[in-house]
């Protein structure tokens, strides 16, 4: 078998057990809808109108990155809880290819759940999101948040803190992606030319190739015994 | 001897620093005096730094050589370095407070040091949260490496975000004068050198514990 058909064997094999279960997604759809919500309570006093525009790029990441972190979490307390870990460990795979694999079906869970929030989104902050580019920030920061973020949800599976443990290991080292992503959006909404997103965009890209390439060097010392 | 040093020289760094150093010209009578705190202030931010540099290199040298003694090495750095970052944003804010009229502002460099000091405190959560040592100690350096890789990635988009600091050197107004000068590398060595002994104090510990339960394992 080729490597990559290894990498997309193990997304196959998660993607059928979410299929079958639908456990980590609906939790995940739920918490990025519930922050959308608990966002529009937390600003409604202050911020009407014109403004709901400004915040709207913040609120959204912040949901997409809690929701992620919830996915995350799961992509390796599942494997750990069930010895499937092990028996991954064992096949005859290069341990780098669990990585991408992992790391591939949680980006897909994330943007599933994304397109589905998107919508929910434009109608309960009355922010037209449908756009083209947004697609591909929406693509790229994802990109970055699952690259970085499987690695340590690796770790920390095996830690005894385990799910608190994520996200405060995660969000200081994605904050680029969340600076980046949150900026290129509100560039986007005040439908600035694709020129002067083209920063922010860079910097995106780049911290999808660092990090899996970090990723890609030490997964095997989180993996191994 | 060198803890010694390292006493006698932080009270000459704090004199230069309190008196020795010529004053600042600024208009506001607080601003003078304000001032005085950037010769601590950013020697110890420089040794949050080196701190964090050297918990990576440890980190990484660890998972090439397997030896305990490096995770010892990269432990005693974060501690340290935890410290010594808090310490560079409480005198911040301290300064930011009578200087720029607020406590803290978004600014880049006050964002990356607090991000920085986050991670510190990451690191060590995670370390606390493992049992098992060489397991901990694996763990420790894998996440020292991709927080050291965040590191510049950061700084370029809080850079991109905003700036509001004051640069010291190269700038008219708010560069040093050559005698502020040497109290400041005064400052930054006698701080490097404090951090060296605290190095080898904490470092030291870490081998005593080690032996320690090395010894216990052989009774039982």
């Amino acid at each position: 078998m080729s490597y990559l058909r290894k990498v997309m064997a193990i997304v196959q094999k998660d993607v059928v057990a979410e299929l079958r279960t639908k456990e980590m997604f609906s939790a995940m759809f739920v918490f990025a809808i519930l922050t959308v919500v608990i966002f529009n309570f937390a600003f409604d006093l202050r911020v009407s109108g014109e403004r709901v525009r400004q915040v709207a790029p913040g609120a959204l990441w912040v949901a997409f990155a809690f929701s992620g972190v919830l996915g995350l979490n799961r992509a390796f307390v599942l494997e750990q809880d069930r010895g499937c870990l092990e028996g991954l460990l064992l096949a005859p795979v290069d341990h780098t290819a669990i990585y991408f694999g992992k790391m591939l079906s949680t980006l897909i869970f994330m943007l599933v759940v994304e397109a589905l929030t998107l919508p929910v989104f434009t109608a309960f902050f009355g922010v037209n999101l449908f756009d083209g580019r947004l697609v591909l920030v929406v693509l790229l920061g994802t990109l970055g948040f699952a690259g970085v973020g499987t690695v340590l949800s690796a770790m920390t599976a095996q830690t005894r803190a385990r799910e608190v443990l994520l996200p405060i290991l995660l969000l200081p080292v994605a904050a680029p992606v969340l600076i980046a992503a949150v900026k290129a959006t509100s560039g986007i909404l005040d439908g600035l030319p694709m020129s002067e997103l083209r920063l922010w965009m860079t910097l995106l890209v780049a911290f999808d190739v660092l990090f899996p390439a970090v990723a890609f060097i030490t997964f095997d010392y989180v993996v191994k015994e | 001897m060198l803890t010694a040093a390292s006493a006698v020289l932080i009270l000459v760094a704090l004199y230069l620093a309190l008196a020795g150093a010529p004053e600042a010209n600024l208009k506001s009578e607080t601003g003078r005096f304000a001032q005085r705190i950037i010769y601590f202030h950013i020697a110890t931010a420089w040794v949050g730094f080196l701190a964090f540099f050297v918990t990576f290199v440890a980190g990484a040298a660890y998972l090439r050589t397997q030896a305990r003694k490096w995770d010892r090495v990269a432990l005693a750095s974060a501690e340290i370095g935890t410290v010594f970052m808090l310490g560079v944003l409480v005198s911040g804010s301290i300064w930011a407070r009578p200087a720029w009229g607020v406590w803290w502002v978004w600014d880049e460099r006050l964002t990356i040091s607090l991000i920085q000091f986050l991670i510190y405190v990451g690191y060590l959560m995670l370390r606390s949260s493992v049992e098992d040592p060489s397991r901990r100690a694996r763990f420790a350096a894998v996440y020292g490496v991709v927080a050291f890789a965040s590191v510049p990635v950061n700084f370029v988009a809080i850079r991109l975000w905003r700036t509001q600091h004051p640069l010291v050197f190269g700038t008219e107004s708010g560069g040093l004068s050559p005698n502020m000068m040497f109290a400041f590398f005064f400052c930054l060595s006698t701080f490097t050198i404090w951090y060296v002994t605290l190095m080898w104090h904490r470092i030291r510990l870490e081998r005593m514990r080690d032996e320690v339960e090395e010894l216990k394992q052989r009774l039982v």
